[in-house]
């Protein structure tokens, strides 16, 4: 096939008009929800009824419910946590990371992108609260003066990522509210109905479109980009200290922080590109969101894929380059022992099936994508099982290696955790733009001035 | 007030990023001033045609992060090296290193959350609902797909007729007037305000004392200080006779509690001697002990005074002759086995307590009927001669 690279190719496919666009992106919030919408929440909602049963047992009961126990303290909920913060780490690269390197496709995916970094940070917060078997007692985590006159532990990996965690959630919301506003302005002047309008008018805060604003507007977008591009870095670097900054063997490993960023990024396009092939067809955005878009997902899937790839070769080699008894038995016990199973599961999704992806055919393909991506998020979600499980199953002390095996009670929350996900991310679809307009529009085919000369930026 | 309206400005829409840039650059050099430009997305250039200065946004930016990163430190020196130094993983008191990533968190966050609050607040003065502009066709349309451009009437070569004509020199689409609104007002003190207050008080104020008062007492919610435990002293209904402790079952033998072989003998004192030489020390011991499990019935000074002011028979005095020619091993035999009401302190006072509590027994009754001769020893001890 034939393709012209020395230009770059639209961003909006089908030379759609301003108005035509922002009617597309619009619809979903002005017409009444259809059958389809509410039986994808019925399905959402019930995984999430489920896990909140199951949270509602754990929590009347304790957490004896589970199946964590000596030696295998950190199952189910730590795996949970690290899956669901990496599935947020594809949000702020494309919104944050993209926007930096002028990536003008990232536009149409961007917001979605953003929305599903809050949901999956949302997820990921239960489960160390939770596990902490108190979670009403969470507030002893905050340095705040007490009369014990005791402090938190600030050289403490953990406590670092109560800081990571919640700046991270807080700076993904306010990036997306800043993106938010001038959409719920013309969301504002779009609508007829007064709720409506008083609802986007409270919270465009009385936007004006005024370039007198968007100068300051576009500064700073530009200056949350910049300090979330090292946020996101830092989030799953200190994640990779929870375990990297232990002494246990398959866990000590300078290798652990840009593994898991890059096996964060992996993961959460996956998930982002399982989500927007349904969204891109429910409503209609194959302009917005097209191919494309899918196809330069998928190439970033492939290169992630293999440096995740990398990382588990090197961990190898490592076990073996530095002649550590104790560290060589933990990495051929987690590729031949107990736990072959959940490893094989984990190579094979993350480093063979991405392989596909070499084919354009392939990445141009929605079905074979699609089981791809899903082979992907299956593949992440072990790779921290395999992590946390089969160091914590068999370390120094042979007496007490023991196979761990989760509950039912395990397995509802998690599956609690992605109906909390999916009922979010169906709510939004329905609530906001799923496409930022102020940003589409401004990439459109002759939306700028064709003039040149003059002061040039984005 | 007069019922004129006050115009606000007046606008004039195009309907290509072209013509606005061009527009935009006219009112400009025209010498207008206050005037702005609305376009529904940035339009690349619209600065320079307008002649606005680049952004200062970045210095908020600056100082506050820098101040976020100087408050972690601070707040981490301070808590971690001077008020409550405890020694993790060998570490320094001030452990720079793993202090670093919360620098940084609080640093992006302070950043972050500072320059959105200031572009808002003070940079764009919003939320603003009340602005003149909104509610008007112009708004509506530059909020879609038009572009727009409003000459403000505050502008000092503002004049009603002529920015009206030079903006239809620039072939817009529409002009409008813009008049400020109405302001209508709300007296704030009227009795259904006042109301609806009260209402908002009595319901938060009964929530919050629900939720924290009972709602986080209630199960799952269980705290340290309140488990399903019988604490000393306290009543249980699960025995029979209604008491929470429990004496051990028969048989038990306690660590440094070995068995007393003369258990419900009379008087087994032959083969009882007493071990420990009345030192200084054993008759500390044997006092604490003393006044820990013997005073209660016994009295401070062995007289049979009890402290229970009479709620438990009282026992007869340690200071009579019979109990001063018991011998040590019999007041020990006593103490392990009982005696008429008093139980046995075998459980609970060990071996080597006993003895000591007889060793102070005997210092009790000793200094209870001391002789004469005791008073000349002791001067003599004391250097003086006052008895002589």
């Amino acid at each position: 096939m034939n393709i012209d690279y020395s230009q770059e190719m639209p961003t909006v496919a089908g030379r759609l008009t301003l108005a035509q666009i922002e009617e597309l992106v619009a619809k979903p919030m002005d017409t009444k929800p259809d059958k389809k919408f509410y039986i994808a929440l019925s399905i959402s909602g019930t995984l999430l009824m489920i896990g909140a049963t199951m949270l509602a047992i754990s929590l009347y009961y304790g957490t004896g419910m589970w199946g964590n126990n000596q030696p295998v303290g950190w199952a189910f909920p730590i795996v949970n946590f690290v899956f669901w913060v990496g599935i947020g780490h594809a949000g702020t690269l494309i919104s944050a990371i993209l926007f930096l390197l002028r990536q003008k496709w990232r536009t149409g995916i961007a917001r979605f992108a953003e929305a599903m970094t809050i949901f999956a940070v949302i997820c990921a917060g239960i489960f160390p609260v939770i596990h902490t078997g108190r979670p009403w007692l969470a507030g002893y985590l905050l340095p705040y003066p007490n009369q014990h006159g005791l402090w938190v532990n600030f050289t403490s990996p953990l406590l670092w990522d109560v800081f990571a965690v919640s700046t991270y959630l807080t700076v993904s919301f306010v990036f997306w509210y800043v993106g938010l506003i001038p959409d719920f302005a013309t969301m504002r002047d779009r609508s007829s109905s007064k709720i409506k309008k008083t609802i986007y008018s409270t919270f465009s805060l009385g936007w004006r479109h005024s370039n007198r604003h968007w100068t300051h507007y576009e500064k700073a977008y530009m200056l949350l980009a910049g300090f979330a591009t090292p946020l996101v870095l830092s989030v799953h670097t200190i994640v990779s200290f929870d375990f990297a900054v232990s002494i246990l063997p398959g866990w000590h490993a300078t290798i652990f922080p840009p593994y898991f960023v890059a096996g964060a990024i992996f993961s959460g396009f996956a998930m982002v590109v399982t989500v927007l092939v349904f969204v891109r067809k429910i409503f209609d955005l194959q302009h917005i969101i097209t191919i494309d878009h899918l196809e330069k997902m998928n190439k970033i899937i492939l290169a992630t894929g293999m440096m995740v790839g990398y990382a588990y070769a090197m961990e190898f080699f490592i076990a073996w380059y530095s002649g550590n008894p104790v560290e060589s038995f933990v990495f051929i016990n987690r590729a031949f022992g107990p736990y072959a199973w959940a490893y094989w599961i984990m190579v094979s999704c993350n480093v063979i099936f991405p392989q596909f992806f070499w084919f354009r055919k392939i990445r141009r393909s929605i079905p074979i994508m699609m089981v791809i991506v899903i082979f992907v998020n299956v593949g992440m979600w072990f790779e921290r099982f395999v992590i946390t499980v089969t160091s914590l199953s068999r370390d120094f002390l042979p007496s007490s290696w023991a196979y761990y095996k989760p509950t039912l009670v395990d397995g509802g929350i998690l599956l609690g955790s992605f109906g909390l996900f999916f009922t979010l991310v169906i709510l939004f679809t329905k609530a906001l733009p799923v496409v930022s307009i102020s940003e589409i529009k401004a990439v459109a085919d002759g939306a700028q001035p064709t003039h040149h000369g003059g002061e040039h930026h984005e | 007030m007069n019922n004129e309206k006050k115009i606000y400005g007046i606008t004039a829409t195009f309907k290509t990023p072209d013509e606005i840039i061009n527009a935009a650059k006219k009112v400009s050099n025209a010498g207008y001033i206050h005037f702005d430009v609305n376009t529904p997305y940035p339009v690349h250039g619209m600065d320079g045609a307008m002649k606005i200065k680049p952004s200062k946004l970045g210095f908020v930016t600056l100082v506050m992060g820098l101040s976020g990163a100087a408050i972690a430190l601070l707040l981490m020196f301070w808590t971690m090296s001077v008020d409550y130094p405890i020694v993790i993983g060998g570490k320094p008191f001030f452990a720079l290193p793993a202090f670093i990533p919360i620098t940084f968190e609080l640093t992006v966050l302070l950043a972050t959350l500072s320059t959105v609050g200031a572009m808002i607040a003070l940079f764009f003065r919003l939320p603003d609902n009340q602005h003149p502009l909104h509610d008007t066709e112009y708004m509506k349309s530059v909020s879609a797909d038009k572009y727009g451009v409003v000459i403000e009437a505050e502008d000092v070569k503002f004049d009603e007729k002529s920015v009206l004509d030079f903006l239809k020199t620039l072939n817009p689409i529409s002009t409008e007037i813009v008049f400020y609104p109405v302001v209508e007002e709300y007296p704030i003190f009227q009795p259904k305000f006042i109301m609806f207050l009260i209402a908002i008080a009595i319901v938060v104020s009964g929530g919050t004392y629900f939720s924290l008062n009972k709602l986080t007492i209630i199960t799952p919610f269980n705290w340290m200080m309140e488990q399903d435990r019988v604490n000393a002293q306290s009543p249980s209904e699960l025995f029979a006779d209604g008491r929470g402790m429990r004496t051990p079952v028969e048989g038990t033998v306690a660590k440094g509690f070995i068995p007393y072989p003369y258990k419900g003998q009379t008087n087994p004192t032959e083969v009882l001697a007493n071990p420990f030489l009345p030192t200084k020390e054993n008759i500390a011991l044997g006092k604490a002990k003393y006044f820990t499990y013997c005073t209660p019935c016994h009295g401070d000074f062995a007289d049979g005074d009890s402290r229970l002011r009479g709620q438990f028979p009282n026992p007869p005095t340690l200071h009579s002759k019979r109990a001063r020619d018991f011998s040590d091993g019999m007041i020990y035999h006593i103490i392990t086995n009982g005696q008429n009401v008093m139980p046995s302190y075998a459980s609970q006072i060990t071996r080597d307590e006993r003895w000591a509590i007889v060793n102070y027994v005997r210092v009790l009754q000793r200094a209870k009927n001391a002789s004469d001769a005791d008073l000349i020893d002791m001067n003599k001890e004391a250097g003086s001669n006052v008895a002589n």
